[in-house]
């Protein structure tokens, strides 16, 4: 069966999703070391090493994500992140900085290494390389890959590869874009947020309600209609005489009509995205999928019909996975 | 410090590629990094001025170096990057995979949109054999400070970006057929239509980012004009001046001036205004408070 790597940003929806049916949990500290730094969310050192002992108790997996790029000056702060990890009786951590990487395999050698998506390794070269300089055991592929390619890197790799089936897309390749830090001056790479709240404004004018990120605005919508969060790359721009969402829109990843496809291309295990929701969406995400993962494995259809209420009224998209993306 | 001409981001003809290398040979700069970076697609139709290109600038005196791709997936991708190690010539590495087809012991650059934040990473990258390291425009001027001192102390020059739309993004997705309609593999290559890239702006009509295919630049062209001394102390070694398809040739020579003390940084500001294109300059990753902020003079 492909194993199933749910998001928690809390030990609470740590928990919830153990007890939904998580095969591994990710989660990361509560500071700029991990790629979802958001206020009010993530682990002490204590609280991971509560949780990972919750999931070693039930047969599951705890991921530690230490993905931003240490800060030139402020390494140490990473280092720690590291030894609190292996302390923690984490089962892995997942790393995108290549001297964090060689930091962890010098100094951690028995604390298995994942590579993060973050670390954008789209060919089997560079997969290969990490794997051989650094010791690598599985790596989390980026989102610009179509499920054919995955498979012919498949083929030529010897370590796991992890994609992400559903939640937040990002259209750029991970961890090389600084649109955010460009609008806000706080990046994924740098700060460990993307387009963060601290720098959204709102305001109603004319009828509409305009949201801005760092003064630019990022989309204008009627009073009346929903108004998604102002995401960078999903806003409404205008280029030349063409108005829309250029980068992407509004949507979210749904792949799980592709799991069967993505079994067969040799991925190892499905990540879903969302250290930022609520206990209660992660635990019914996971049950879902679960679900469908069961079926995939005994060979029987998949329960599609289980994740519908959850993209029900916000628009989904199988992204780069079908080349008709790009 | 001194000056090192970036590769071309943007499709232009054969004609003026060759144009514009045969100018940049008579340059005030100390060495090219040419070759494509943003789309193989594009290769076909201009590489043949690749060689002429490096034999002009070689013979000029310049260093040159070739580019791999930002972001590789193909397997022919993969093949050309190979072909690049073999030429002779340092390959700038802007994706790591390039590194698997470099030899340990041979020589090879880092260019710009290779992560290196760090001391560890910069280490480690001197230990494979990185002669030459440009950082991410991102950095802040501590970051900068830090890493050009480890610098200086391994012998290898580091590098900043000096001028030019920042390169933000790289995608899978093609922005440039998006915008008409396309699908990437049907582009007809419509990203040729726009040599600086094509502007997007905000629904309030603020200036913001350009689009060039799978690339996404800054709307604003980033100009350390008013960072050379901070940086000079700060032991950088180079800056890079990434090409445009107006006046390139004479914004090296101001910067040239500007780095030998002949001209001010208000001065190269004035003159570099109506030059870039979108007229608007920005300086904000090193210092703050974002990327597309400007420390000099409001337009």
């Amino acid at each position: 069966m492909m194993e199933l790597v749910c998001p928690a940003g809390t030990p609470a929806a740590l928990r919830a999703a153990v007890e939904a049916g998580a095969h591994a949990v990710y989660c990361g500290f509560a500071d700029e070391t991990n790629a979802r730094n958001f206020p009010g969310l993530n682990f002490s050192p204590e609280e991971l090493a509560e949780g990972v002992a919750f999931a070693h108790a039930r047969g599951a997996k705890v991921l530690v994500a230490i993905n931003t790029f240490p800060r030139a000056g402020a390494e140490p702060v990473w280092h720690r992140a590291l030894a609190n990890a292996e302390a923690a009786r984490a089962d892995a951590v997942i790393l995108a900085d290549i001297g964090l990487l060689a930091h962890a395999a010098e100094h951690h050698p028995a604390l298995r290494r994942h590579l993060s998506v973050q670390a954008a390794a789209a060919n089997p070269d560079a997969i290969n390389l990490y794997a051989s300089a650094f010791g690598v055991r599985r790596v989390v592929l980026p989102r610009v890959l179509t499920v054919e390619e995955i498979a012919a890197i498949n083929r030529e790799i010897e370590v796991e590869t992890e994609v992400f089936v559903f939640g937040g897309l990002c259209v750029m390749a991970e961890g090389r874009c600084s649109l955010s830090s460009y609008a806000t001056g706080q990046s994924p790479n740098m700060n460990g947020v993307c387009s963060p709240a601290s720098h959204v404004a709102y305001a109603e004018e004319g009828g509409d309600l305009a949201a801005r990120l760092g003064g630019f605005t990022i989309h204008r919508t009627p009073k009346s209609a929903p108004a998604p969060y102002p995401t960078l790359c999903k806003g409404c721009f205008t280029s030349g005489d063409q108005t829309g969402h250029i980068f992407e829109d509004p949507v979210s990843l749904d792949a799980t009509h592709l799991i069967p496809r993505l079994a067969k291309a040799g991925v190892r295990a499905l990540k879903i995205e969302g250290r930022q929701r609520s206990r209660a969406y992660v635990a019914q995400v996971v049950r879902a999928f679960r679900a469908a993962v069961e079926a995939e494995a005994s060979g029987h259809p998949l329960p599609e019909s289980a994740l519908a209420r959850l993209t029900e009224g916000q628009a989904a998209t199988a992204g780069a996975y079908a080349k008709t993306w790009r | 410090m001194d000056l090192t001409v970036g590769p071309n981001f943007f499709f232009w003809t054969a004609e003026a590629v060759r144009a514009f290398y045969r100018d940049l040979a008579t340059a005030p700069v100390a060495r090219v990094v040419l070759g494509e970076l943003v789309c193989s697609k594009r290769l076909p139709f201009w590489q043949g001025e690749i060689p002429g290109a490096i034999e002009t600038l070689l013979a000029a005196g310049k260093e040159v170096a070739v580019t791999s791709l930002a972001l590789i997936t193909l397997k022919r991708e993969r093949k050309l990057t190979a072909e690049l190690a073999g030429m002779g010539l340092p390959v700038e590495v802007n994706d790591l995979s390039a590194l698997a087809h470099i030899p340990q012991g041979q020589p090879f650059w880092v260019g710009p949109l290779v992560n290196v934040y760090n001391e560890g990473t910069l280490r480690w990258l001197i230990r494979r054999g990185a002669t030459r390291v440009c950082l991410p425009p991102e950095l802040t001027l501590g970051s900068i400070a830090v890493l050009a001192r480890l610098g200086r102390e391994e012998g290898v020059p580091v590098e900043v970006w000096g001028h030019g739309r920042l390169p933000l993004a790289i995608s899978g997705r093609c922005y440039h057929a998006r915008l008409h309609d396309r699908m990437k593999d049907a582009c007809q290559f419509v990203c040729g239509e726009d040599p600086d890239g094509r502007d997007v702006a905000t629904l309030d009509g603020q200036p913001f980012l350009a689009v060039n295919g799978v690339q996404t630049l800054s709307q604003s062209t980033a100009s350390m004009a008013h960072r050379v001394e901070t940086l000079a102390e700060a032991g950088v070694a180079s800056l890079r001046l990434s090409p445009q398809s107006q006046g390139f040739g004479r914004i090296c020579a101001f910067y040239a001036d500007r780095l030998a003390g002949r001209l001010t940084a208000p001065a190269l500001e004035a003159l570099l205004r109506p030059m870039v294109p979108g007229q608007r300059l920005s300086d904000g990753f090193p210092a703050g408070p974002s990327g597309a902020a400007w420390s000099g003079a409001m337009a």
